[in-house]
């Protein structure tokens, strides 16, 4: 067994010096009616190298993917190129085999990474702290509805229905059982929220208003009046990004006001991997670092003065403060952050923009030559960056089913999570599509 | 035997600064390709005042400066690949490379999880091929993969109880966990808005089925238990307390954390536990990453799953996979789409390659690692519970104590030859806790070492304590001081250093 390199001589020489027999006799405490009197029947027996390789491609080979398929689907899942450099530099084991950096004194590696990480996602959405990363952007949104919660202790969180559906989903599951009401903010017929709803509704009760901004529909919101109304009411202004490659040219939620900034990270380096793992991005105020949950990396000095990074302020985690941490969460995404830091590091200040702008041309050319198709119309007059939605003459299902015979994956239908919003379909354009891709996807739908 | 006992040594160690702190404008490390569109003038696509500026602080560097800059730094980590890691509770067991190259293939890593499901066939089939055997492993009727860590399993886990006692119209509002339990635990809890009771251990390290019969009542939801627990003990009396808790009517929650010590040979389902999570980056060899991504699946028996996060994947009668969003008692979602899935590829290539015997070999191997590590060492450190262990044991610094030396200082010794260190203070039942655990990927020779290294940090403790203070002295930073980390806290970089707190 190649994984197990004790051989039977050294399994009898280490029986020998702990006393026991054989190594049924190191299993003793469990009382016999619990032991399994039979091999796990379920599991099938050990493959070799070469089968088990075999078996996975086999397997892999059923799913449709993005390398031989043109897609554009997103949706909080972005098809983005990723530099072979990002590929090789999370593949160093030293990077990938190593634990959570309790010990600082060898893991300097992981601690500066993360501190890079915190400063690049600081720069990228204007905040002041960055935590070493949650596990996707859904949970990360959840946290920070709690998080607003803990500041005011109010009992009311608005949502805006632009924010991802799943996101909603997850916020709905974490707050079940506190005692939170959420609500929803509607969004208007230019597919961003509904100011006068906000207005209207925002009370002394709102703990915190959270949007996704470009919102689900790929449309701009208006960060300026929604930061206005929620800072007027003393509420906590939370600004979801699913897109980080967005940030490249829009300007920054920090620089909105933003008091929490969450987000997906995937974008960043991480492959779309059928929905995870991902990046959580999490980042606020400093004055109100104290109730901020994850890990944090800070920096700080040796016996000698020498610079070296450690975890800190972790008075405020699970194993120390227990039932009365800040969340219960243990971990970070610790590699999809390598990932989003080497990638950020490549692009770099004029890449990224660069990256931003292309993202922003293709989509609205797209846009632009879409909706000139007679019988399709844009559903949404608001800027959008690289996503937007178009209403369609049929269903999307059977534009899509017929798409896929040209080896073409279409965008997401609506309906799906937006029952109101029928013949409707979420178009994704990044910088791995070519003018070719989008006029082609253009010649297809005008056959309907 | 050709290794020196101070086996650790400097390597190569090169300075690096900050990734803003080097570079030159100008320079980019990507080649992007040029707009083959027409173009716009941006500010006719968005307004002016929803566009930013450049990105303050960015770096600009070239791919040469990217690859070096971190190369450097990944040489500043310890890992599995370099060596030992005996980090109790957290089953540092190696992480084979194939499952590496089958997570990277393109048909698991550029699939999109929106795209149809008869195009993601074999993803799907994946996934619940993986829950059937998770299912098998733990005894459990249902899983759900979902959950991105074991923390996350908890919440999930503790939320299903919940949903589960508010269908029957009950109302239990407390959680009993016991003293040596993981922070999450009671933190998990904590988020379901149960109040958390902690249960002492006995004189055994373990939990006394008569404290429990006291502690239940009838507010009870549920008891939080992790078998083995966290002093590497089997919890004897197991049967006994989960058939208490059951008469009183509530549920058995057990912490998969230690698993790998009971594969093949136990079952926790068996034991009477209603759900249970497993850290797949544990027990299941995917990679930690230097502290994520793991991956906590949830498992449940029967009655439980109505309330199972969605969506769940099924199979069909005629053998297709599908994603069931119909749970109408479901607690929801803890996650956007399925799961840490390229997690799941890992987990699921290895527990094909061991094989039902493999597994069952994997647990019998770390259990006997774990016996021989302790009967090496436990005439030279403290031994609180003195008796075979499972996959793990915990000492203390009780015997260096006398010569003013803890367990901090141990730790930190062992870095000088060549190991990481154990778990230290955890669990905190034990004062000045040292918790090994080998796994079954660690040779004889390579336990024999750290063995050796022990015994003579052991008796250096006697001869010359203030050597051990001092160190590590062969890392790239000494002790650093984590007090100031804290007092001070500087969080990222800003461009004139000196003038930042934050």
């Amino acid at each position: 067994m190649r994984y197990i390199p004790d051989t039977e001589k050294e399994q009898k020489e280490m029986l020998d010096s702990i006393g026991v027999k054989s190594v049924e006799g190191l299993f003793s405490s469990i009382p016999d009616s619990l032991r399994l009197k039979n091999p796990l029947s379920n599991i099938p027996h050990a493959m070799s190298e070469p089968e088990i390789l075999r078996h996975m491609k086999g397997m892999s080979k059923k799913n449709a993917d993005l390398d031989s398929h043109i897609s554009f689907l997103s949706a909080g899942a972005y098809n983005h190129f990723i530099p072979s450099v990002v590929h090789h530099i999370i593949s160093r084991s030293e990077f990938y085999t190593a634990y959570t950096p309790y010990q600082p004194e060898i893991s300097q590696g992981t601690l500066q990474a993360i501190y890079e990480f915190q400063t690049l996602i600081c720069q990228l959405t204007g905040m002041e702290v960055v935590n070493a990363s949650m596990y996707d952007g859904a949970s990360a949104l959840a946290e920070a509805v709690l998080m607003a919660h803990r500041i005011n202790d109010r009992k009311e969180v608005f949502l805006s229905k632009g924010i991802h559906p799943e996101y909603r989903q997850v916020v709905h599951t974490y707050c079940r059982y506190l005692g939170i009401t959420l609500k929803e903010i509607p969004f208007s017929e230019k597919g961003i929220i509904d100011l006068e709803w906000l207005s209207k509704n925002i009370s002394e009760n709102t703990s915190g208003v959270a949007i996704q901004n470009p919102n689900f529909f790929g449309c701009v919101e208006d960060m300026a009046d929604i930061e206005k109304l929620t800072h007027a009411n003393d509420s906590i202004f939370i600004a979801c990004v699913s897109e980080p490659v967005s940030l490249g040219i829009l300007k920054s939620p920090g620089d909105f006001g933003a008091d929490i900034v969450v987000g997906e990270g995937q974008g960043l380096g991480n492959p779309v991997s059928y929905g995870g793992p991902y990046l959580g991005l999490f980042a606020t105020r400093e004055k109100y670092i104290r109730s901020m949950p994850g890990r944090l990396v800070g920096r700080t000095v040796d016996a000698n003065g020498k610079t070296g990074y450690v975890l800190t302020l972790s008075t405020r985690e699970q194993h120390i403060r227990r039932e009365k941490a800040t969340s219960n969460i243990c971990s970070n995404q610790a590699l999809c952050a390598l990932s989003a830091t080497v990638y950020m590091a490549l692009m770099g200040k004029e890449g990224f923009k660069k990256l931003s702008v292309l993202n922003l041309q293709k989509a609205n050319y797209a846009k632009e030559i879409l909706a000139g198709l007679k019988g399709y119309k844009i559903k949404f007059n608001s800027p959008v960056f690289n996503e937007f939605v178009i209403e369609t003459p049929v269903s999307p299902d059977e534009i899509n089913k017929n798409l896929m015979k040209e080896g073409i994956m279409g965008g997401l239908n609506l309906e799906k999570f937006y029952p109101e919003l029928k013949n409707c379909m979420l178009i994704c354009i990044t910088e791995n599509h070519r003018k070719e891709d989008i006029d082609r996807l253009w010649k297809l739908l005008k056959q309907y | 035997m050709s290794y020196e006992l101070t086996d650790g040594t400097q390597g190569l160690i090169f300075n690096e600064p900050l990734l803003f702190e080097q570079g030159s404008d100008g320079r980019g490390g990507c080649a992007l390709p040029d707009c083959d569109v027409p173009e716009k003038d941006v500010i006719n696509l968005i307004p002016e005042d929803m566009l930013r500026e450049e990105i303050s602080g960015f770096p600009s560097l070239s791919e040469v400066d990217v690859v070096r800059h971190f190369t450097r730094l990944s040489q500043w980590n310890y890992s599995v690949d370099l060596g030992f890691y005996p980090l109790g509770s957290c089953t540092m067991k190696y992480n084979p490379k194939i499952n590496e190259d089958v997570a990277r293939l393109s048909g698991f890593s550029n699939v999109h999880p929106y795209q149809p499901e008869e195009l993601s066939q074999g993803a799907l089939q994946m996934m619940f091929e993986l829950g059937e055997y998770l299912s098998e492993i733990g005894g459990m009727d249902r899983v759900s993969l979902q959950p991105a860590a074991g923390a996350h399993g908890e919440l999930a886990g503790m939320m299903i109880i919940k949903a589960y006692h508010e269908s029957k119209g009950e109302n239990r509002h407390k959680v009993i966990i016991p003293d040596s339990a993981h922070g999450t635990n009671p933190a998990s809890s904590t988020l379901c808005g149960y109040k958390v009771i902690e249960l002492k251990s006995n004189g055994r390290g373990l939990l006394d089925p008569e404290a429990v019969e006291k502690a239940m009542d009838k507010d009870v939801a549920a008891f939080m238990i992790t078998n083995p627990n966290t002093l590497g003990l089997f919890e004897e009396n197991i049967l006994e307390i989960t058939e208490i808790v059951h008469r009183k009517g509530g549920l058995v929650y057990c912490d998969g954390a230690n698993l790998n010590a009971i594969m093949g040979i136990a079952r926790p389902g068996d034991m009477g536990v209603d759900v249970l999570h497993f850290n797949l980056h544990k027990t299941f060899s995917t990679p930690h990453g230097g502290g994520g991504p793991g991956a906590g699946p949830v498992g449940i028996k029967r009655e439980l799953i109505p309330f199972m996060p969605v969506p769940v994947v099924e199979k069909n009668n005629i053998g297709q996979y599908k994603l069931n969003y119909k749970f109408p008692h479901s607690i929801g979602r803890v996650k956007a789409f399925y799961g840490n899935f390229g997690i799941l590829v890992r987990a699921y290539t290895y527990i094909r390659t061991m094989g039902s015997e493999g597994l069952k070999k994997a647990s019998e191997t770390a259990v006997l690692n774990a016996n021989y590590i302790m009967s090496q060492l436990k005439d030279y450190y403290h031994l609180p519970y003195d008796r075979q262990c499972m996959h793990e044991s915990v000492f203390s610094d009780k015997f260096q104590n006398k010569n003013g030396i803890t367990t901090l200082d141990i730790a930190k010794a062992l870095i000088d030859y060549g190991f990481h260190p154990p778990t230290i203070y955890f669990p905190l039942i034990v004062k000045g806790a040292i918790m090994i655990e080998p796994t079954e990927t660690e040779s004889k020779d390579t336990m024999d070492r750290f063995i050796a290294a022990m015994k003579d940090i052991a008796d250096r403790a006697e001869k010359d304590p203030d050597s051990l203070k001092k160190s590590p002295i062969k890392t790239k930073v000494t002790r650093l001081n984590e007090t100031k980390a804290a007092r001070e806290p500087n969080l990222r970089w800003i461009n004139d250093y000196l003038m930042g707190v934050f």
